[in-house]
């Protein structure tokens, strides 16, 4: 379980979070909604460690996030990166198998190969895909590859950020169909960042909104259509109209 | 008045915070070198992109050099009938000097901006946060196999443009300057000590370390989007160059003088 208690980031004078507190629990899916701006991905990167919060304390299973051993707190992390995020000068196999072939524990190439081509194929692309660049890919096939390499050491928590941000509705609901079926099959605790409702429903089980620096609404997805919250109401139907307008 | 000292003032202690921020970044990068992981195979490619690719600018850069310090030398010698003193001007002026720093000045051209549009180029795309994730520091990945590699290739770069520029020097005696072949060659080796040489090659590795230093400086310090990786490209080029030849300004002064 992931729990964050008045989280406050500022960068100079633009305060981001302003005191987020949000729980996540073990083996579900939570997706963050809000608007663009609104601190998704500074909540995220303050989860992970890559950016240090002003205040406030961000725990895992009760444990600080920030003290400890990092590469085994990281180590139970994998994440999928809105633009992919893919090493260029790497093959996509090499790619997918990053972690597995580095640090204490790493694999044998073959090995580490054979099971990115495995992790490839679970998300949907063919073995020959292994020995391409990530600049030989379409935009859909690099997030499936991002995917492929957030799931290949088999993490405990999987984030991703704004996994259908650029993608074709098709393509969108592939990969949204990806996600629900690997956070179930691998009972993993799955943060998703996005602002596509069509995402929202089709991933989480709980949904937390973020506005004006704190976490507005949160609940399990199917109260989010009756919650009678302005906020929500207007962001998930998509009204220009309302407080969110108000605000701007 | 105040107003003018703080005008004064700022650009000082911006300049002495940069000077303190390149200071730690190179600290943290020495802090990294001698504990594992090795990432042996960026070091291997390393090598490959820095020394080897380099070596035929660095090259052709040497040979023009010492043909054209060469006719330099004739030319001024020759007013108090001292012309036979090219090979042995040549052979000091590319060794100690010109060998080093236009080398120096060249890999800096070539390496040093596409190492910052390299890492810039991967903070922009996410991809040294892509790295953190995987357990993986990206100063040690991305920086020290870098800065290792350019370290130890410049000073073979600068023996083979050394090498390189005194046969451009000789090609010009004997085809231009009317110098016996076997006689140039012999006062070259006479003249030469084995300071000259040593000293340009540890020039060499001070550039090289210099030159991958403010590479990686650069792109991992680099702004956002398309702009901030090409000031971040033009500021490596820049500051390389900048400091290259302060440095060798410094290393002659602690090497050679009186």
């Amino acid at each position: 379980m992931i729990t964050l208690s008045q989280v406050h980031k500022a960068f100079g004078a633009n305060r981001v979070l302003c005191g987020v507190d949000l729980v996540i629990p073990a083996a579900s899916s939570m997706v963050i909604i809000g608007g663009s701006g609104t601190g998704k991905s500074v909540l995220l990167r303050c989860i992970l460690g890559l950016v240090r919060p002003d205040s406030g304390t961000i725990t895992l299973d009760g444990r600080d996030v920030g003290a400890g051993d990092r590469d085994a707190f990281l180590s139970r992390f994998g994440m999928l990166f809105q633009g992919g995020a893919l090493f260029d000068s790497l093959r996509v196999w090499e790619n997918v198998a990053f972690r597995l072939l580095r640090g204490p524990g790493a694999l044998p190439k073959p090995q580490a190969r054979a099971l990115a081509i495995e992790k490839l194929r679970r998300v949907g692309l063919k073995p020959e895909t292994a020995d391409l660049f990530p600049a030989e890919l379409s935009g859909g096939m690099q997030k499936r590859v991002g995917l492929a390499r957030a799931i290949a050491a088999s993490p405990e928590i999987i984030f991703f950020d704004e996994p259908t941000t650029g993608l074709d509705p098709i393509m969108a609901a592939v990969i949204n169909g990806l996600i629900r079926e690997i956070v179930t099959e691998m009972g993993v605790t799955a943060v998703t960042i996005t602002h596509d409702m069509s995402s929202v429903r089709a991933i989480a089980d709980r949904v937390a909104m973020l506005h004006g620096g704190v976490v507005r609404w949160t609940g399990p997805v199917a109260e989010m259509a009756t919650t009678p919250d302005p906020y929500v109401q207007q962001f998930i139907h998509g009204r220009a109209d309302g407080p969110i307008e108000s605000l701007r | 008045m105040t107003g003018l000292l703080a005008a004064l003032g700022r650009p000082v202690l911006a300049g002495l915070g940069a000077v303190g921020r390149v200071a730690l970044f190179a600290g943290a990068i020495l802090g990294h070198l001698l504990r594992p992981p090795f990432y042996l195979r960026e070091l291997g490619q390393s090598f490959l992109q820095i020394g080897w690719y380099s070596l035929p600018v660095v090259g052709l850069t040497a040979i023009f050099t010492g043909g054209a310090l060469a006719l330099q030398i004739y030319a001024g010698g020759a007013r108090f009938n001292a012309e036979t003193v090219v090979p042995s001007i040549v052979a000091i002026g590319i060794t100690r000097e010109l060998g080093p720093v236009l080398g120096g000045l060249m890999v800096a051209a070539r390496v040093a901006s596409s190492i910052a549009a390299e890492i810039g180029t991967m903070k922009v795309t996410e991809q040294i946060d892509a790295l953190v994730t995987l357990s993986t520091h990206p100063l040690k990945y991305l920086a020290v196999p870098r800065v290792v590699a350019a370290t130890l290739s410049m000073p073979v770069l600068v023996a083979a443009g050394g090498a390189i520029g005194i046969m451009g020097g000789w090609l010009v005696g004997i085809t231009r300057l009317d110098f016996d072949s076997a006689t140039y060659l012999r006062t070259t080796r006479d003249f030469l000590e084995f300071w000259d040489i040593g000293s340009g090659l540890v020039k060499g590795a001070v550039f090289g370390f210099i030159v991958a230093l403010m590479g990686c400086y650069h792109g991992m310090t680099s702004g956002r989007g398309a702009q901030g990786v090409g000031r971040a490209t033009k500021s490596a080029v820049v500051s390389a160059s900048v400091l290259i030849l302060a440095a060798n300004y410094l290393l002659t002064e602690l090497f050679f003088s009186a």
